[in-house]
């Protein structure tokens, strides 16, 4: 596969899906263009339904559609559909028991210019408190198509925190892809970078490279699935490297470092250091996505950078 | 206006008999009483607007809305949200006396462990179609299933029930938006206009008149009749059915904690805390016709 907007990776994929399910639905709230959809609407009119700018609205919809059989992928931007509707995602969905799949796109520094208003930082951290839901962060276009399928087929709700631009693939078409579980996607012996996100899964794969140019081995691990959580994957990964970077494109508390901060504080052993990089307690700002990556601390040399920053210490 | 060419006169045709009407009022005495001692018996709860709805309830599950208790999701039944999700008390005596569940249920309200919480859960509860009580949600997921029933064909009815006092929540009027754009005329909403919200009278929270007019003005077929009145009701629910092409919106005129003495109208009334010597005392009043 060739690098691809994943915006039409999700269109392309949910049309897919419509055309052997249908009850697979799609709300939008005035983002239809951005997401991306319009494929789908096409093809499928009736069940394309657009709210207009009404994001909370959209969640409750979703839910009473889910009370009679539909599966809604309702999607919006990240910081629109958890800041905004959270309680609607959190009450008409998740604790209704419902099947509503919430798409938050534009995560972190990928909102660059429309800026701190629109840059969620926060959005996994608020979804991670809804019992019962699963939060998957796909990074790349195959892992994308294979996560959607994963998710539709589920009975419960979820959110899936979509990057819209074009990444290049990680993965041969061939892999295969659970919810609740990591991909390893480089053996290391030194250092485990464990990313979650199109943009921090390729800087560590970088990372990893100028990290060999200098004789540090770094084993890469995509995260993938926030909730379930691999526990496993990671834990097994930190008891051989000894020293585990959290990189996420999110706050680097409530988000990946905390859950694996708390996994490792419930080990009965020490499985290993923990550095966490992400936002460190900032509101987003606005700039190009490169400028965002260095304002925050995030591109491959910041990375490689911290590894031998915790090796030294 | 499509669709209305003979709605007068069907509603006329079907109007109810006497003796419709009084074993209405017969029934309507019947889930008063059950929803003051459910209530009672805990000792506190939301008894104002429960008791605003008694009529309302009645009428739908005795005479207008298609259900089957032995089968609570059946496809083709109508459909019921009751978004202002803290009258569950008065939905459960309704459910219980139809028989979605034994009656024997109505004494564990919010006790731990119950099935009939405060708020209407489409989880615990047999014939909750869907789980409110955070205001506004709703009436939102009302439109959500009206719509779903309009992609599959479904001619069921989808009948809603918000407050006055959610009225305040700007996801009502979200919803109203989409309903009317979506021609949602599967919908007939009650707002149950009690003219009271937790802190004080509405006019004077926030005050919503005109709100007839606010829902015709949002493109809904919009009547405002008495809620305690079920000739009101019936004909009201008649023309509903008899006008396609947009929701229906009955702006309902009642009173809180109606034919309960000891609060009825009360400002106070909203949560309220009573004994259950003082329900039964009530109780007995209602029965004695006082």
């Amino acid at each position: 596969m060739a690098d691809k907007e994943m915006r039409a990776v999700y269109a392309e994929t949910l049309t897919e899906l419509a055309s052997k399910d249908d009850r697979i639905v799609v709300l939008e709230a005035d983002l239809m263009r951005a997401t991306g959809t319009g494929p789908f609407k096409e093809k499928y009119p009736d069940r394309a339904v657009n709210v207009g700018v009404a994001e909370a609205n959209m969640l409750s919809i979703a839910g009473g559609m889910s009370t009679e059989g539909y599966i809604p992928f309702a999607a919006t931007f990240g910081c629109f559909a958890t800041r905004r509707a959270f309680d609607q995602f959190f009450l008409s969905c998740a604790y209704a028991g419902l099947n509503v799949k919430l798409v938050g796109t534009d995560p972190g520094v990928s909102a660059a210019f429309n800026g701190g208003t629109h840059m969620p930082f926060e959005d996994l951290g608020l979804v991670r408190m809804v019992p019962g839901i699963d939060i998957v962060e796909p990074s790349d276009p195959v892992s994308l198509k294979a996560l959607v399928q994963q998710i539709a087929a589920r009975p419960n709700s979820a959110y899936i925190r979509l990057h819209r631009k074009a990444l290049s693939p990680l993965y041969p078409e061939t892999a295969t892809f659970e919810v609740g579980k990591a991909k390893v996607l480089r053996s290391g012996t030194g250092v485990t970078l464990a990313a979650l996100g199109g943009l921090m899964v390729h800087n560590a794969v970088t990372a990893a490279e100028l990290l060999a140019a200098d004789g540090i081995s770094a084993e890469v691990i995509d995260v993938l699935s926030l909730k379930p959580l691999d526990a496993e994957t990671i834990l097994a990964s930190a008891r051989k490297t000894g020293l585990v970077i959290s990189i996420e494109n999110h706050q680097a508390h409530n988000g990946l470092g905390s859950a694996v901060a708390e996994l490792f504080a419930e080990a009965a052993d020490r499985p290993a250091r923990l550095v966490r990089m992400g936002i460190q307690d900032q509101f987003g700002e606005v700039g190009t996505e490169a400028w965002l990556l260095e304002k925050f601390g995030l591109r491959a040399e910041d990375i490689a950078a911290a590894v031998k920053k915790a090796l030294k210490g | 206006m499509p669709g209305s060419a003979d709605s007068a006169t069907r509603a006329e045709r079907e109007i109810m008999t006497a003796e419709e009407l009084r074993i209405l009022e017969a029934k309507a005495m019947d889930l008063r009483i059950k929803t003051i001692d459910a209530i009672g018996f805990l000792g506190v709860g939301h008894i104002g607007g429960s008791l605003s709805l008694i009529e309302l309830l009645t009428i739908l599950y005795y005479r207008h809305l298609k259900h089957d208790p032995a089968d609570p999701r059946l496809e083709s039944r109508d459909r019921l949200v009751l978004s202002k999700g803290h009258a569950g008390p008065a939905l459960y005596s309704t459910l219980a006396d139809r028989g979605f569940f034994p009656e024997e249920w109505l004494h564990t309200l919010n006790k731990g462990g119950t099935r009939l919480p405060s708020h209407c859960d489409r989880s615990k509860t047999p014939g909750i179609d869907m789980t409110t009580g955070s205001l506004g949600q709703g009436f939102s997921a009302a439109c959500g299933i009206a719509k779903a029933l309009k992609i599959k064909k479904n001619p069921a009815a989808l009948f809603a029930i918000i407050g006055d006092g959610e009225s305040n929540e700007g996801q009502i009027w979200e919803a109203a938006m989409f309903a009317a754009h979506n021609k949602l005329d599967n919908i007939i909403a009650f707002t149950d206009c009690n003219k009271l919200q937790i802190d004080g009278f509405t006019n004077e929270v926030l005050d919503l008149e005109n709100l007839d007019g606010k829902w015709a003005a949002f493109g809904w077929h919009t009547q405002r009749i008495n809620g305690h009145d079920f000739e009101a009701l019936d004909k009201a629910i008649l023309t509903a059915k008899a006008h396609s092409g947009q929701p229906h919106m009955i702006v309902m005129d009642t009173i809180k904690g109606k034919g309960a003495s000891f609060c009825e109208g009360l400002a106070t009334n909203h949560n309220m805390a009573y004994s259950y010597e003082k329900a039964l005392e009530v109780i007995a009043e209602i029965r004695g016709g006082k």
